[in-house]
């Protein structure tokens, strides 16, 4: 009994609070993601040059796909590449 | 109904720069002669492709923004395959987001290319141009 009430005010309540992911279209008011714009697009890619799932950027669904629609785009102007390797560092 | 389209397409290295400005005039005209109306256009100049295309590893890109019928697309699209110095083509429809968007790209470009011309080359130029329009979305 006392043990555990020990135990309740040793370890320290693990507060985490996570920072609020947050669609940046929305935020700043962008309506339009071009495709041209390959520096920009390059944020919502990885290394390998695939797509951000929406998990980790936070974009909302809307923007989403026309981010998705703009990458394809690129990809095929040979702005972006299809595959490759540490595509952030050169 | 008019619809306004933009395309891009990237022609072969190979061709020297006149060439490239002639086979730029022969898709110039043949838009304009099915009666679109040339909105804009812009010359990137040769740039790097991020993949090999037909085994090239670089390109000149060059965008017309336009305003015509959709029966104009298709037969540009088809003068596109049958040159063999285009390598690629993109013929998008615009929204009016993207109506917008194009215009405030293109004061902003103008603006860049005013302060400072005759300074850079143009491949230096579509560099500038990349990094300002990173900066104002």
């Amino acid at each position: 009994m006392a043990q555990q009430n020990d135990i309740k005010y040793i370890a320290p309540v693990a507060v985490d609070i996570k920072k609020k992911k947050y669609c940046r279209f929305k935020k700043s008011g962008i309506k339009y993601i071009d495709y041209k714009d390959a520096e920009f697009l390059k944020k919502f890619v990885n290394e390998q040059g695939k797509i951000l799932p929406r998990r980790l950027t936070g974009t909302s669904l809307k923007y989403q796909k026309k981010v998705a629609q703009a990458v394809k785009r690129a990809r095929h102007l040979a702005l972006l590449p299809f595959v490759t390797d540490n595509l952030k560092s050169n | 109904m008019a619809n306004h389209y933009e395309t891009v397409f990237i022609m072969t290295p190979v061709l020297s720069e006149e060439q490239m400005k002639e086979t730029v005039q022969k898709f110039e005209k043949i838009l304009t002669d099915q009666g679109a109306e040339i909105v804009h256009q812009e010359n990137w100049g040769l740039r790097k492709l991020e993949y090999p295309i037909q085994k090239k590893s670089s390109g000149f890109y060059h965008l017309f923004e336009f305003k015509a019928d959709g029966n104009v697309v298709n037969e540009l699209e088809l003068q596109f395959r049958r040159d063999e110095r285009i390598i690629r083509f993109l013929t998008v429809t615009m929204d009016k987001y993207a109506i917008a968007y194009a215009e405030k790209r293109r004061n902003n470009r103008k603006e860049k290319t005013a302060a400072q011309e005759e300074k850079q080359p143009v491949a230096e130029e579509v560099v500038n141009e990349e990094t300002k329009t990173e900066e104002q979305a």
